[in-house]
């Protein structure tokens, strides 16, 4: 007898192990679906809801929702990718995100993430919000002007790297990545090599002095759409 | 009474202008000043970006030659990560890049911008006054044009990573070499770009002896140059010291590091234009503005290091008998000359194995200060940056090219319109003598204020008053 699940996603048969998330499912089975908070080594978070699917005709993040036997999945449809698409337009002007002179630009998840859905320019009006930078740390600077708070750096500094440095404070529009320490992050005991330090999908947490290092051309998605690792994987080919 | 007119926008520049002429009762133009109508803003909103985002951030306060800001920042964050000298890949692949940036700039102000008053006179038809007539009338020169602009623009983008708003130079290095592939890719057409260059300076030169009187009369006016120099007095369009020269050519102050510009160039505010008034502070504010860009360099330089521009520049200063040429029209032939410099100078630097290297990036201390100068294509560009321990930008400021042309352009203003629209009927024509003065320092008049865009350039000419009497603008 197999524990294995089978449930199918746009009517590709996939196979699942019991306890599985769809979207850990549909990574194994080579079958792609834009995210930006989930990421392999943390617990899901299903915030920014880029990952919804429909399960039976329900709306769901895939990243949280566990696969059930018989489940028909729907991700790449005209409506749900409408839906991402109106997602992740919201995200960038409700940040001050200036792809043009970011370091970020050709390694960020949010940009290929934004290409990938289609969105090559700007729908709605710029927010403009007032945030700051922290560049007190010797190795790390925070750019909170880019921040999409996907809770990747707090979920890390917790889970893996058992500190607690970054928390969410303040609510709806006014919320944001705080850190844990009276004032600055220098204050805080994070340290470079932390997984918190390089988690971030954007450039809000960089590392100091990179900057511009890797030429255009050879960063991680000049050269193919983000998701292409995932689905090189594709079992059903 | 008095009369004003408005040209507004003043066209085929770079950027967004206007010109007012003022004449008094009997119709004598008694002032006239080129404004600039732009707000930009970037020194103060760079304040606490981080230094290394620099380079690629400031770029942006222009898209004519970013290559310059974005050299002249990454010059200067050199120096800020303590490192005084890059590795030869390094300064041989900027060079590169900021000789192909060179190249297109002045190819696309000679063909697309000016080359319509140059070969159908200044008051001709307004119809064929144009990229598009000299594209009807002169075919292959159009296409020269675009295929040098063009040339340029791909060394730019194999060394800055792209045409526009590359991000290749960094603080102490460059992040990429030059490969093999793209090294003989442009192998292969650099010699027809020679060529070209060498048509495109026959034009220039020929234009300026055939109409030297015109020359004479036309934005002539005695002023003090000012450059880079190499150690060696040659023509350095990357890096070297500063040199200013008086009218007579007499050095007004020669090798001066330029880590201590400000001992020596001062700038001041008026209230009609948000560009500065850069001047030589041992000369004071009155008499102390000075001219830039090609004609400044031709004029500054002892010679040029590559054989086909130094027998142009010494053609060129036989003109005025080694003296300084101070035309305005003479921009142009200086500008081809340096057009030709910029094609032996990237013909040496891809037959140079250097820029194969793999060493890009050299590491050092960290400063607090630095400046960066560059020879931009139309002159010196000043960037000056303060950095806090926490790698935060506290102060920048910015001496652009054009700034330092702003008086030398308003008396050119002031010159031809006292000359040609005194007492006279204004035609478009002879409003376009104006626009002519001005387009011969080839002004950037985006990234050169610390100034709100509407675009191009507009005459108006005012009563005593200040009434609006006529206002031409070639919109």
């Amino acid at each position: 007898m197999s524990d294995k699940i089978k449930f199918t996603i746009d009517d590709v048969e996939i196979e699942a192990e019991a306890g599985q998330t769809i979207m850990q499912a549909a990574d194994a089975a080579g079958v792609y679906i834009p995210r930006l908070c989930a990421k392999n080594s943390l617990t899901p978070h299903g915030s920014c809801r880029v990952c919804t699917v429909k399960v039976n005709g329900r709306s769901q993040a895939s990243c949280t929702q566990p696969v059930a036997p018989g489940a028909k999945v729907e991700s790449e449809t005209e409506e749900i990718k409408a839906y991402r698409k109106s997602l992740v337009e919201m995200l960038f002007v409700e940040g001050n995100h200036y792809c043009m002179f970011c370091e970020k630009s050709g390694n960020c998840e949010l940009q290929a993430v934004a290409y990938r859905l289609g969105i090559d320019a700007p729908k709605h009006e710029y927010l403009f919000p007032a945030r700051d930078v922290d560049a007190s740390h010797p190795e790390i600077f925070i750019d909170r002007n880019r921040c999409i708070l996907c809770g990747r750096c707090v979920r890390a500094s917790k889970e893996l790297d058992k500190k607690n440095v970054f928390q969410f404070i303040g609510r709806g529009i006014h919320k944001q990545v705080a850190v844990n320490a009276d004032a600055k992050l220098s204050d805080t005991d994070l340290a470079g090599v932390d997984v918190a330090a390089s988690s971030c999908p954007v450039g809000a947490i960089l590392r100091k002095r990179v900057g511009f290092a890797i030429p255009v051309g050879q960063r991680l998605y000049d050269a193919q759409p983000i998701g292409s690792d995932i689905e090189a994987n594709r079992t059903d080919k | 009474m008095t009369n004003k007119i408005t040209i507004e926008p003043v066209t085929r520049v770079e950027g967004h202008g206007k010109v007012t002429i003022h004449l008094d009762d009997n119709k004598q133009v008694t002032d006239a000043k080129l404004h600039i109508v732009e707000f930009r803003g970037f020194e103060r909103f760079i304040q606490g970006r981080p230094f290394w985002e620099v380079p690629v951030t400031i770029q942006r306060l222009c898209g004519i030659c970013p290559v310059s800001h974005h050299l002249a920042a990454a010059k200067a964050m050199d120096l800020i990560v303590g490192v005084d000298k890059l590795t030869p890949t390094a300064e041989k692949m900027r060079r590169l890049m900021h000789y192909g940036q060179m190249y297109q700039s002045h190819a696309l102000h000679f063909f697309h911008l000016c080359s319509p008053d140059l070969l159908f006179g200044f008051d001709a038809d307004v119809a064929i006054r144009n990229v598009v007539g000299v594209a009807a009338k002169y075919p292959e020169l159009a296409v020269q044009g675009v295929m040098m602009r063009k040339y340029g623009q791909e060394v730019i983008k194999a060394t800055a990573g792209k045409k526009i708003h590359g991000t290749g130079a960094i603080p102490g290095g460059i992040n990429k070499n030059l490969s093999i592939a793209e090294r003989d890719e442009f192998l292969k057409d650099i010699d027809q770009q020679m060529e070209w260059a060498k048509g495109a300076l026959k034009i220039a030169k020929d234009y300026t002896v055939e109409n030297i009187e015109l020359a004479k009369e036309f934005a002539n006016f005695e002023s003090s140059h000012l450059s880079l120099i190499r150690e060696d007095g040659a023509m350095d369009l990357y890096h070297g010291n500063l040199r200013a020269i008086d009218k007579d050519g007499n050095k007004i102050f020669d090798q001066v590091d330029y880590q201590g510009y400000h001992k020596y160039i001062a700038e001041e505010v008026r209230d009609w234009s948000y560009m500065k008034f850069p001047f030589i502070k041992s000369i004071g504010n009155e008499n102390g503005w000075y001219r830039v860009g090609p004609l400044s360099r031709v004029n500054t330089a002892d010679f040029i290091d590559t054989p086909l521009a130094e027998e142009a520049r010494k053609e060129f200063m036989a003109v005025t008998a080694g003296k300084p040429n101070h035309l305005s029209l003479a921009y142009h032939w200086a500008r081809m000359i340096e057009l030709l410099h910029s094609a032996e100078k990237i013909k040496d630097l891809l037959n140079d194995a250097d820029l194969q290297g793999e060493d890009l990036v050299v590491k050092g201390d960290r400063r607090e200060e630095g400046v960066g100068l560059i020879e931009a294509p139309r002159g010196t560009l000043f960037h000056h940056y303060k950095v806090n321990e926490d790698d935060q930008v506290t102060m920048c400021n910015l001496i652009v090219s054009t700034t330092s042309n702003n008086e030398p352009m308003n008396r050119a203003v002031a010159s031809v319109a006292k000359k040609y629209l005194s007492g006279v009927e204004i035609t478009e024509g002879l409003l376009n003598h104006v626009e002519v003065a001005i387009r011969a320092y080839d002004p950037c008049l985006s990234c050169a204020t610390h100034a709100l865009g509407r675009m191009p350039l507009e005459v108006s000419v005012m009563d005593g008053s200040g009434n609006v009497l006529d206002r031409k603008s070639t919109k």
